[in-house]
């Protein structure tokens, strides 16, 4: 029964098409093909719906005036011409001509022309020659390059390190190998430009707290937790993390880890600490922020450091676990994507983790030192010193600020130019003005190494004192 | 222009299956007589294709990649199903604790954080890198010269982890360093200064260019680089990656077009990105695919502010070390001047190894540097030191001395590794006194002409130009790579072996890198070895079916990129 109504159907259909009216027909069939245009007819561009001739579109092009690819830079520009330094910038050091004591390169432990660490790095040059001309994968892994990984993870009691050719590139290609899209970073204010540039190219959400402010960072986190918890979902997938550094560059205090510790196992954030002025430096062996408090290492996820402060040589490691580490060998784009670093400086940087376990009596003196002339420069008027009495780079503000940072810096350029005619090497501390995500005040950097005599830090002070008195006054 | 988890090098999308196409006059450029001689050999069965292009070329521009054989292509992507089945299986198992684990895992204090990548992630570095690991980070003991010496190393666990077994494998033919012109060396005039040099300054500086970092020996080198490159001026960088990466944004920012060859490599594409500017891909070397976008561009304007782009930075490559090809450069200063953009090239590869003094790309074609905005290259390669330079107009470069995020805040050239780029610059041009760096140019291009032509002689499929160091062997299958290099090093040859993601996942390869320190009697001898390999593993897939680059289709779909 049911098939013959169906044929019934289809009968009556038949039926009514050939009934229905010729107008109808067409228009039904206009209407079907047009449904089968839209459907098969190529998506359009709007740009492609803008009825400009091809004249017109050759007059555009003509009309068309790009700016000029940099514009051009004023002669009197603080930073185009640099001091020259002829020779090695070791403690005693020749700037524009002048003999001078070096109060301005990082060397603090005066590594930098120390015999045995040229001529361990001297013994590689005549092994390796220079370059390594390849990345670590393709036979740019030299023994010397594994050699060094092994003794920085021993140094720095981690399971393992891995070495980047640049200091710079060290934390920056860190950071985006591990923090992607949609992940959450909680950074101090303060934090250097090489973490900024990591920041970003990671993509992720940047959350600043206030510099060394451990409340401020709470708040933050408790406000993420409110948000974790409306959305729990996607807080599952939401790595977070907080980077910070052990000293910092920008301010030359220290930071404070038991607090972070206790924040990171109470919501859940990985630490990784950029270590660059610090290790080498601080705690009883030069191990760094972690040694100095006495907080196990393992707690911290990750620590950076470049090779290019305290070790004198270039580049620069990370170190942690093997889980933590080890996903860099294939992710850290700085590490991959680049000429592996030349023997001889892995060769130095050997030496002088030699020399730093063989005398860890040098960190002692190099906090005395820095305590000497810290206290030194306190009561300057007009200028005020700016980092912990440990911190070995340090940083001299003006008092109060002239209203316009160029006049700023163009005072303090005065006052290290004076010192530097009275044979006192110093530097402003450098920035890039408009890229600065938080940018410090002007300041005049000092550094302290232990080349540098009692005698000569108390003469520094009295220099510095005696040419600022007589520019701000 | 995608991050790339594991990436090796560079990326593109899928390659299209070249054909010869219409052969109508595009913009004046391209494609006049060279379709139609194309056609001709084609159906004459002929190799060569020599490309005129309304004589903006002073010389043939011989470059071609093959077709992949349809079967080739259909069993490499049968290779990888495999490979994934199994992968997932043994995940499995590993979950279930069936397969021993072998990976580091996370602390127990930690368990219960966010896990730091996702697992998946590391599916293909777990299951297909992991097998075939033993191909890369290759341990060497000696200078990466053309003969060079391995460290010995054994796994009992599948490569989780390997152990060195003190044996030291001497004398590996290095096919693999980018030792262009033989300056990796610890003899000779460069050792010797660069060795007086570091007894004098020491191994590092401590401190940044602008600080007080700036040693006489820096402005020593970057007066020599500008006179080498013909340019008003230049500066010098630590770190070649960071070159590009740490200057592309002090050039271009919010506002601007970046155009980019999708084969760019990592560091030019983290600089775009780092940039702001809004970034767009053009098809590898494909010159219709560049001028439509910057077309587009200078017609159309920003998108939804439809303000005209404040300035177009065009940046390409000299040699691509993937894929061995050179940039069509005459066609791309023809492109930049017509359209006013501005054009960055990165001569990473080039530099030293091309052109009849060793000055590059721009010196290969015959053409004025000053037609190049922005000059970049690397000391690694071809000088046997370390470090990136920008060379150009004296007003780019007092920008850059002032802007540079590499001059602010990082630690500049140490000074033994400038003096070798003193030495070996001086050398190539000749102000040795000698005529050394000329010779060494001369046999680069020498062997690269003589690898080339026997390789393909031997049948098997060799992208790229005929006049580029760089020459990337096809092998496709993934169970080949790893057999590939194995078997090379067995036979004491050390290669370079590439697969996905550096490269398509399809296409698969080995990479040689010539250098003027390989004598014949040694390409003689890898060449031997290949070619025994090469039938072993039945790579010989050439038909002879070369297909110009130019004569690929390619799409219009391109896809953008806008940072804030």
């Amino acid at each position: 029964m049911a098939t013959a109504t169906e044929q019934w159907v289809l009968v009556e259909m038949v039926q009514a098409l050939y009934e229905a009216p010729a107008y109808h027909l067409i228009l039904e069939g206009i209407l079907i093909l047009w449904i089968i245009r839209l459907l098969f007819s190529k998506t359009y561009k709007l740009q492609e719906r803008s009825d400009l001739t091809v004249k017109e579109k050759e007059e555009l092009i003509e009309e068309w005036q790009p700016e000029p690819l940099v514009p051009l830079v004023p002669k009197d520009h603080p930073a185009l011409n640099y001091n020259i330094v002829s020779g090695p910038p070791s403690h005693k050091i020749v700037v524009n001509g002048k003999e001078c004591i070096n109060f301005a390169s990082f060397n603090f432990l005066g590594l930098l022309d120390n015999p045995r660490v040229k001529a361990a790095a001297l013994a590689s040059l005549k092994k390796y020659g220079v370059g390594t001309c390849g990345p670590r994968g393709f036979y740019g892994t030299f023994d010397v390059h594994l050699d060094l990984e092994d003794r920085l993870a021993k140094f720095m009691k981690t399971e393992e390190a891995i070495i980047y050719s640049y200091g710079f590139a060290t934390i920056a290609s860190a950071i985006p190998a591990y923090s992607k899209r949609g992940d959450i970073v909680f950074v101090d204010r303060a934090a250097c430009f090489a973490i900024q540039k990591g920041l970003q190219a990671s993509r992720s959400d940047i959350k600043l707290f206030k510099h060394n402010d451990m409340a401020d960072l709470e708040r933050l986190l408790k406000e993420q937790e409110i948000e974790d918890q409306k959305n729990p979902r996607k807080a599952r997938v939401t790595r977070r993390f907080i980077v910070v550094e052990g000293l910092y560059m920008n301010t030359g205090t220290i930071c404070p880890l038991p607090e972070l510790v206790k924040l990171k196992y109470k919501y859940k954030a990985r630490i990784f600490l950029e270590e660059s002025l610090s290790f080498g430096v601080l705690g009883e062996h030069g191990r760094g922020v972690t040694e100095h408090y006495g907080i196990n290492i393992d707690d911290i996820d990750l620590i950076s450091a470049n090779m290019e402060n305290a070790l004198a040589s270039i580049g620069g490691f990370c170190c942690g676990r093997s889980f933590v580490i080890d996903h860099q060998r294939l992710s850290g784009q700085g590490y991959c994507f680049s000429a592996s670093l030349p023997p001889l400086l892995a060769g130095a940087a050997i030496e002088a983790l030699n020399i730093m376990e063989e005398n860890p009596g040098i960190f002692a003196v190099l906090k005395e030192k820095c305590r000497q002339i810290h206290k030194a420069l306190q009561g300057i008027s007009g200028l005020k010193v700016v980092g912990e009495p440990l911190s070995p780079a340090f940083h001299l503000q003006l008092e109060e600020s002239t209203g316009s940072r160029e006049q700023d810096v163009r005072l303090l350029q005065e006052i290290v130019d004076q010192c530097m005619n009275r044979s006192i090497a110093l530097t402003q501390a450098r920035y890039l003005e408009k890229e600065e995500k938080c940018l410090p005040p002007p300041s005049i950097r000092v550094v302290v190494t232990v080349e540098q005599t009692e005698e000569e830090l108390d003469r520094a002070a009295s220099t510095i004192k005696e040419v600022a008195q007589a520019v701000l006054l | 222009m995608r991050p790339e988890p594991g990436g090796c090098c560079c990326r593109r999308t899928g390659r299209p299956n070249g054909c010869v196409a219409n052969g109508e006059v595009r913009n004046g450029y391209v494609r006049s007589s060279a379709a139609a001689a194309a056609a001709a050999a084609a159906a004459a069965g002929q190799i060569h294709h020599v490309t005129q292009n309304g004589g903006l070329y002073k010389r043939p521009f011989n470059e071609a990649f093959e077709e992949t054989p349809m079967l080739v292509a259909v069993l490499t992507y049968v290779g990888y199903g495999v490979l994934t089945l199994f992968g997932y299986l043994r995940d499995f198992l590993r979950y279930w604790r069936i397969e021993k684990c072998h990976h580091a895992t996370e602390r127990e204090e930690q368990k219960d954080f966010v896990s730091l990548y996702q697992d998946f992630e590391n599916f293909y570095t777990r299951n297909l890198y992991m097998r075939i690991r033993d191909n890369w980070n290759r341990p060497i003991c000696s200078v990466p010269g053309a003969r060079v010496d391995i460290m010995e190393r054994q796994s009992h666990d599948y490569n989780w982890s390997f152990k060195y077994t003190g044996n030291i494998i001497k004398g590996v033919i290095n096919m693999g360093s980018y030792n262009y012109l033989g300056f990796a060396r610890n003899t000779g005039s460069c050792q010797e200064a660069a060795a007086k040099v570091l007894e004098e300054y020491g191994a590092g500086v401590c401190s940044t260019r602008q600080e007080i970092g700036n040693l006489d020996k820096h402005e020593e080198l970057e007066e020599l680089v500008a006179r080498f490159l013909g340019v008003e001026a230049a500066m010098a960088y630590g770190m070649g990656f960071a070159t590009n990466s740490m200057n592309i944004p002090a050039l271009v920012g919010k506002g601007c077009l970046i155009l980019s060859d999708e084969l760019n490599h990592a560091s030019l594409v983290l600089g775009a990105r780092l940039s702001g500017a809004t970034i767009r891909i053009f098809k590898h070397n494909n010159m219709q695919s560049l001028e439509k976008l910057l077309k587009d561009a200078i017609v159309y304007g920003q998108p939804r502010t439809r303000r005209p782009w404040k300035k177009i930075l065009i940046l390409v490559e000299g040699i691509y070390s993937m894929e061995g090809s050179i940039v069509r450069l005459p066609e791309v200063i023809a492109l930049k001047k017509k359209y006013k953009a501005y054009l960055y090239l990165d001569e990473a590869h080039s530099i030293g190894a091309l052109g009849p003094t060793g000055r590059g790309v721009v010196e290969y074609f015959g053409l004025d540097p000053e037609d190049v905005d922005v000059m970049m290259g690397t000391f690694t390669k071809s000088f046997g030191a370390s470090g990136g330079y920008i060379g150009g107009k004296k007003e780019l470069i007092d920008y850059l001395r002032t802007h540079s995020h590499s001059a602010v805040y990082a630690t500049s050239l140490s000074p033994p590794v400038v003096e070798q780029i003193i030495t070996s610059m001086k050398c190539i041009m000749g102000q040795d006194g000698t005529s050394l760096g000329k010779e060494c140019v001369q046999q680069l291009a020498e062997n690269t002409r003589y690898f080339r032509r026997r390789l393909k002689e031997m049948g098997f499929i060799i992208y790229g130009n005929e006049d580029s160091p760089v020459v990337p062997l096809m092998l496709y299958m993934p169970a080949k790579i790893g057999a590939f290099g194995r078997e090379m090093l067995k036979r004491n040859i050390g290669v370079v072996v590439v697969g996905f993601p550096a490269t398509p996942i399809i296409e698969s390869r080995a990479r040689f890198c010539l250098s003027a320190a390989h004598t014949k009697e040694i390409l003689d001898t890898a060449l031997k070895e290949i070619d025994e390999v090469g039938d072993l593993l039945q790579l010989k897939y050439s038909r002879h079916r070369l297909v110009p680059l130019l004569d690929r289709p390619f799409d219009e779909t391109t896809y953008e990129e806008t940072e804030d």
